[in-house]
């Protein structure tokens, strides 16, 4: 199959008409904005519809009318824009609509910087909106995952009735990589008999809804929810292990510091290190049980954990798997700030003599 | 041949859609013209992109003794589209050679339509960067469409084709040549010549049938892992 170079915003766009996406619904912000502006262009030539609409808010809410009727329906954003859909998003998994929300990281907090960074972990894994739920986020690390996933996640939203984030930062939005369209796996999906299009020869009104006024049928409606997350999190986890088997520095990582670290990894063990790269596919579900096994394992030392943040976020949920077995340090930076391959390597030998 | 004598215009203008490698192309030409011993001056006009601009490359270049001209520093890392007052000197200093590395796109060139008068009157060649690895200009109809985009936001004239196929860190001799056969066709079908073809110096030698020159590079635009 013949290669083509693809900037990871357009590949975003143009695997979402590919996985039949209906609608969508977006507002500008960098570095996203190539998605909107090339949904604008050829998603109406495939029979979709695009709305660049008023802001982010009212974005994410046609997401819902949409997504309410049967489309596939999905929006983008980056950071700022994201925490403005936070409302939206818990609207969606309580009224347990489908939707694919992309977000294209860039450093924050607040309106931060156009730079990329990954300091939004917590915002996608734990919700930034109310109430209990859960999204499945997918991380990919270059932009052959990033179309991939983005086609996978409309059907993982189908099969559960539920949002799904796709989270990446600035960089691999920005960054042009060869990719190809190779199939992506379709899965069996239900009927969308729960979609409010109309009544035609139903017996009833289907109707979309979040509020359970009955605090009885709210809990219930709480335990079939949790249900189901817990189904996502049976079947849904993936991460990745470059050179574990015999590793006894383990560097933890998502996106692009994943990417950054592969390359480390090469010198590391070029200098004798005996390094390995353990990276989450998916941030929620995290692999937590792989990681907790990974840790238990006689010859990890400890942990380096990278990411483009300044406190670290993911590091939460790498201690809670590890479990203390090892020693975790932590390497990161935010703002647009990307570690670097020459920092990894020190990092990583220094974590290493503490041990030793 | 020596970089001056392949643009041997006192401004070459570099445009095209965004994706096909006008920066790394911008950037090793002010280089290698450097080292020949020229007076550079390279102006990163990318008001497009947010991110792989040849502003990220200012220590190397002014290293190598080629001026570069970008947004004011409190702009460098924005997605402000404001111009460098000083691409004013590259217009009219005529001691200068000048390289004007501009954002993908008729909506990246539109910065080029202010400084047309000015532009007109000077030794310029409007270069067209095709990468025949970019869907949106991979065929001869949509290139061209591409390039006619380009001159009517501009108002200025492409004079020159500049074969750039490449696929990153996977390219190949052949892709080159897919591209240069790419090249051929949208020059014989516009009239306008094929100046060269890009390749990173390890392919240089396997190309040498090709009808035109070809200006090796090595890549300076790198990602973080590189």
């Amino acid at each position: 199959m013949q290669k083509e170079l693809w900037k990871g915003n357009e590949a975003i766009a143009e695997a979402a008409i590919r996985a039949g996406c209906d609608c969508f619904f977006g507002y500008p912000i960098t570095p996203q904005s190539e998605v909107p502006e090339y949904m604008s262009v050829h998603l109406p030539e495939h029979g979709g519809v695009f709305v660049q609409s008023e802001s982010e808010v009212a974005a994410i809410n046609m997401v819902y009318g949409a997504a309410g009727s049967g489309m596939r329906a999905m929006t983008s954003s980056s950071s700022p824009g994201i925490s403005l859909k936070q409302e939206g998003i818990t609207y969606l998994a309580g009224a347990e609509l489908p939707c694919v929300i992309i977000n294209c990281m860039r450093g924050g907090p607040g309106l931060g910087t156009i730079q990329p960074s990954q300091g939004d972990y917590f915002q996608a894994t734990r919700g930034g909106g109310n109430g209990d739920y859960r999204t499945v986020v997918l991380a990919p690390s270059n932009v052959q995952e990033t179309v991939d996933f983005v086609q996978e996640a409309f059907d993982i939203a189908d099969q559960y009735r539920n949002p799904v984030m796709v989270v990446c930062d600035g960089l691999i939005g920005q960054m042009m990589e060869p990719i190809e369209w190779h199939p992506v796996p379709k899965r069996d999906l239900p009927p969308k008999d729960w979609a409010a299009s109309g009544r035609k020869d139903r017996d009833h009104h289907n109707v979309i809804n979040s509020l359970y006024m009955d605090p009885v049928v709210c809990d219930r409606h709480n335990d079939h929810l949790a249900e189901k997350y817990a189904e996502m999190e049976k079947n849904e986890v993936r991460w990745e292990e470059v050179e574990c088997e015999d590793a006894e520095l383990v560097i933890t990582a998502y996106g692009t510091p994943a990417r950054i670290a592969l390359t480390a990894l090469e010198t590391l063990r070029a200098n004798g290190i005996k390094a390995g790269l353990f990276r989450p596919i998916t941030l929620w579900p995290f692999p937590e049980k792989a990681l907790h096994e990974l840790a238990a394992k006689e010859h990890v030392k400890a942990f380096l954990d990278v990411e483009m943040s300044s406190t670290g976020q993911m590091i939460d949920d790498v201690r809670l798997a590890v479990e203390g077995q090892k020693p975790i340090s932590y390497l990161g930076h935010a703002g647009g700030v990307m570690p670097t391959v020459e920092e990894m390597i020190e990092s990583a030998k220094k974590a290493l003599k503490e041990v030793k | 041949m020596k970089a001056i004598e392949l643009c041997s215009h006192r401004i070459s203008i570099i445009t095209g859609h965004y994706g096909t490698g006008k920066t790394e192309f911008s950037v090793n030409l002010a280089l290698a013209m450097a080292a020949e011993g020229e007076t550079v001056m390279l102006a990163d006009l990318d008001i497009v992109n947010p991110y792989f601009r040849s502003r990220e490359r200012k220590p190397m270049l002014e290293a190598a003794g080629v001026r570069l001209i970008s947004s004011s520093q409190a702009c460098s890392d924005a997605d402000v589209p404001a111009l460098p007052a000083e691409l004013l000197t590259i217009l009219e200093n005529r001691d200068v050679r000048g390289i004007l590395d501009i954002g993908g796109d008729p909506v990246g060139a539109r910065v080029l339509a202010r400084f047309q008068p000015k532009i007109v009157q000077e030794d310029y060649q409007l270069i067209y960067v095709l990468n025949a690895n970019r869907p949106e200009v991979r065929t001869p109809e949509s290139a061209i469409a591409y390039l006619r985009g380009i001159e009517a936001t501009t108002g200025l004239r492409c004079t020159a084709i500049v074969n750039n196929t490449h696929l990153c860190g996977e390219t190949t001799a052949e892709e080159i040549r897919r591209g240069a056969a790419l090249a051929s066709t949208v020059s014989q079908e516009t009239g306008i010549p094929v100046l060269c073809h890009v390749a990173e110096e390890r392919f240089v030698d396997t190309l040498s049938d090709l009808a035109e020159p070809v200006f090796p590079i090595t890549i300076k635009m790198k990602k973080p892992w590189e």
